[in-house]
């Protein structure tokens, strides 16, 4: 990339600008980070910095009071997201390539509808299959998440990849299959291995919705057969019932949070990459 | 190695416009046939049907003796170098020219394909660039790759779509002789496409000249240039392009713009009836009177002219000498400027003349043809009516030894190579 060329002020002034942004943006994340280091007594010092760093919110999460709640629902949360992650690129791989590729009767309808679910508000559709789940055995199971976790992934999903498929020559394909490849091996061998910052972008925006769903988490469940961690920390009570069970609470959303800040640092430099830079003539 | 049959083809795209339209053509093999005409005529179309990724709407394609209408473009065994090269970005330069090999499984063991790259590679000095990828390529050696990734193979035949336009003029100009003698070489059946002519004319054994879809003639570059059937095929191919002129017959005299000459009595006698005629008559057929001396000059007819604006060249000198167009073909010649791609506004004729000539901008100058070089059109249909069937079959039978011969030569130096070169 070339850079656009900014005198020093300019250059200052992005600089107090993007610190700013961070700050705000990362506040209440610090905030979280040192509520979970305090001591039950100090929670409600009003002080930014624990005087006393103690881990024993993290230990009753973990291993205490709290852990019976909260280790079941990460489990649930971390098979629950990965399988409906996984299905949804999957199958948001296919329909895109099939809409940016393909031409088929139907294809307006299927897109216009995929967008108008994405857009349907998750709130109003809770009561309804919670009703139905109940009916059909799917209230707190895991596929009773799963399946609404893809419908509100799979519209966004197809949407971005079918874009980043657009984004691809068509000639590459054609040229693979006068090489001799069937249409199967041309995507395979040659869309898939391009569309590769496509898929890893969508995978993590499905995963990101699944994961922070708290609506259906909450509603769909009832035991912790299913029930992922934002619901869980719902249920979180303090030693007391006079206590807030605020230290835990914060120490599980931190732990909740570091998979995200993960795989956000492991892929980065897989979104970025324009890969198809050079494919054609440049 | 196969011939390839086009009968009746007809492409018409969804909205029912025949982009190619009953074009028929026999490419015998090892023959290097160029389609050209002017841009959106129907070439890209007609390939792409050769090489399966278009559906042929009518007709019947047949390659070495099979029809392929209904085949993949995977089964029917044939190389194209893409316009764009549409090389696979996240492969290495290696990979780009084994990927024909790596997708016949189990055909070539790992020690043919590195075998077979390298010497793809060599044959296109390829070799330092194996490891790198296409992104990080200059164009030439981007299209050098393509080309090695078509040759890799035993294909039954090679297309080419526009495979050059993508360059710079220099870098062209090599690597269309690099074309030619990698085609001698390997002496196979090779189908390509251009719009440049220079390219159609150098390149090609045949040359198919298209015009909205229909196939005009098919010769080789010296028939399309001595004996064109009709009007686009004389303006297409040359440069500059034939000068037309309005020109009127009465008994065997034709009047042009710049004087009378006088034309065989059979020509005359095809024209009959036409009153009014195009005369197309080619800039380098023109010399001016005083660089010509002795029996050449005898043979053919002088007459006056208005330079308007002279360039020298070098080897040659341009020379522009404007006329008032006669508006019974003024039309006529608009339409097929268009359909050439031309843009020239004005009517004017060019001629190309010897360096030595003194000529210059402004000058009355004395110019010189000879009245057998000069073509004559029916503005009506187009047809020419001074093509000498018998001179171009004559044409086609010299061209067809030469061919012959230069194949069976590159066999020779391959089968001599081969027996040279330790097993
Ligand atoms: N996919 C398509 N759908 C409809 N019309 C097309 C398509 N491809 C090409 N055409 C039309 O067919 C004609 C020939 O196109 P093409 O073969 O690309 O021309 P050329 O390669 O000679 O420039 C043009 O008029 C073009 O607009
Ligand atoms: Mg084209």
């Amino acid at each position: 990339m070339s850079g656009v060329r900014m005198s020093g002020k300019e250059k200052a002034l992005w600089y107090v600008a993007a610190v700013a942004i961070v700050v705000y943006a990362l506040f209440p994340v610090a905030w979280i980070f040192s509520l979970s280091l305090k001591p039950a007594s100090e929670l409600t010092d009003n002080r930014f910095l624990p005087t006393d760093v103690t881990w024993e919110n993290y230990r009753l999460i973990v291993s205490g009071d709290a852990a019976d709640l909260f280790l079941p629902a990460l489990r649930n949360s971390i098979g629950i997201t990965l399988i409906a992650t996984a299905i949804a690129v999957v199958m948001a791989t296919l329909t895109a390539y099939a809409v940016s590729r393909l031409d088929f009767p139907g294809k307006k309808v299927l897109l216009t509808t995929a967008l108008a679910v994405a857009i349907f508000p998750v709130i109003s559709i809770v009561t309804p299959l919670f009703n139905m789940w109940r009916a059909i055995g799917l209230y707190d199971t895991w596929p009773g998440l799963i399946i609404p976790y893809l419908s509100i992934t799979l519209p966004l999903a197809i949407w971005t990849l079918s874009a980043f498929f657009r984004e691809i020559p068509w000639d590459m394909e054609q040229a693979a299959q006068v090489d001799g490849a069937t249409t199967w091996q041309a995507f395979r061998k040659v869309i898939v291995p391009l569309a590769v910052p496509g898929v890893f972008t969508t995978a993590i925006i499905a995963f990101f919705i699944a994961w922070n769903d708290f609506v259906f988490g909450i509603s769909l469940t009832s035991t912790d057969a299913s029930r992922p961690v934002p619901a869980a920390l719902a249920f979180f009570t303090g030693a007391s019932q006079f206590e807030e069970p605020t230290g835990a609470t914060s120490a599980a959303a931190v732990v909740v949070t570091i998979p995200v800040v993960v795989i956000v640092l492991v892929f980065q430099r897989r979104i970025v990459a324009g890969l198809t830079n050079g494919a054609v003539k440049g | 190695m196969a011939t390839i049959t086009l009968d009746h083809i007809v492409k018409k795209y969804g909205d029912g416009f025949p982009a190619v339209n009953d074009v028929s053509l026999d490419i015998k093999d090892g023959e290097f046939v160029i389609l050209v005409g002017p841009s959106g005529c129907g070439k890209s179309t007609l390939l792409r049907m050769i090489v399966g990724l278009e559906d042929i709407t009518d007709g019947d394609l047949t390659i070495g003796g099979t029809r392929v209408n209904d085949k993949a473009p995977r089964d029917r065994n044939l190389a194209m170098v893409f316009q764009n090269y549409a090389l696979y970005p996240h492969l290495s330069v290696f990979e780009n020219i084994a990927f024909p090999l790596r997708l016949a499984k189990g055909k070539h063991s790992d020690e043919e394909v590195e075998r077979r790259v390298r010497e793809a590679a060599d044959l296109l000095e390829l070799r330092e660039h194996l490891e790198r990828k296409p992104a990080n390529l200059s164009g030439g050696q981007r299209q050098r790759v393509a080309m090695g990734r078509a040759i890799v193979r035993q294909a039954d035949a090679f297309l080419f779509d526009e495979p050059l336009s993508n360059l710079d003029a220099k870098l062209r100009g090599q690597m269309r002789t690099e074309i030619a003698r990698m085609q001698r070489r390997l002496g196979t059946t090779t189908v390509y496409v251009t719009h440049d002519q220079t390219e159609a004319m150098t390149l090609g054994d045949r040359v198919a000249v298209l015009r909205k879809g229909e196939l005009q003639q098919v010769a080789s570059p010296r028939e399309l240039y001595e004996e064109p059937v009709n009007l686009f095929v004389a303006g297409f191919i040359g440069s500059p392009p034939m000068n037309f002129l309005p020109a009127q017959l009465s008994g065997t005299t034709l009047s042009l713009p710049f004087g009378d000459v006088e034309i065989s009595a059979d020509v005359a006698r095809r024209a009959e009836g036409a009153e009014f005629l195009i005369a197309g008559l080619r800039p380098e057929h023109v010399e001016d009177a005083e660089t010509l001396e002795g029996p050449r000059r005898e043979r053919g007819t002088t007459f006056e002219v208005d330079v308007d604006v002279t360039e020298w060249l070098g080897n040659e000198l341009y020379a522009y000498v404007p006329f008032s167009p006669d508006e019974r073909v003024a039309a006529k010649l608009a339409e097929l400027d268009k359909e050439l791609d031309g843009e020239s506004m004005r009517h004017q004729m060019v001629v190309t003349l010897d360096a030595r000539s003194r000529v210059r901008d402004g000058d009355r100058a004395r110019l010189w043809f000879d009245p057998a070089s000069l073509h004559l059109f029916d503005p009506s249909t187009g047809e020419s009516l001074t093509r000498d069937e018998e001179r171009a079959r004559a044409i086609q039978a010299d061209t067809e030894e030469m061919r012959r011969q230069a194949l069976e030569r590159s066999r020779e130096h391959a089968q001599a190579v081969g027996q040279g070169a330790p097993a």
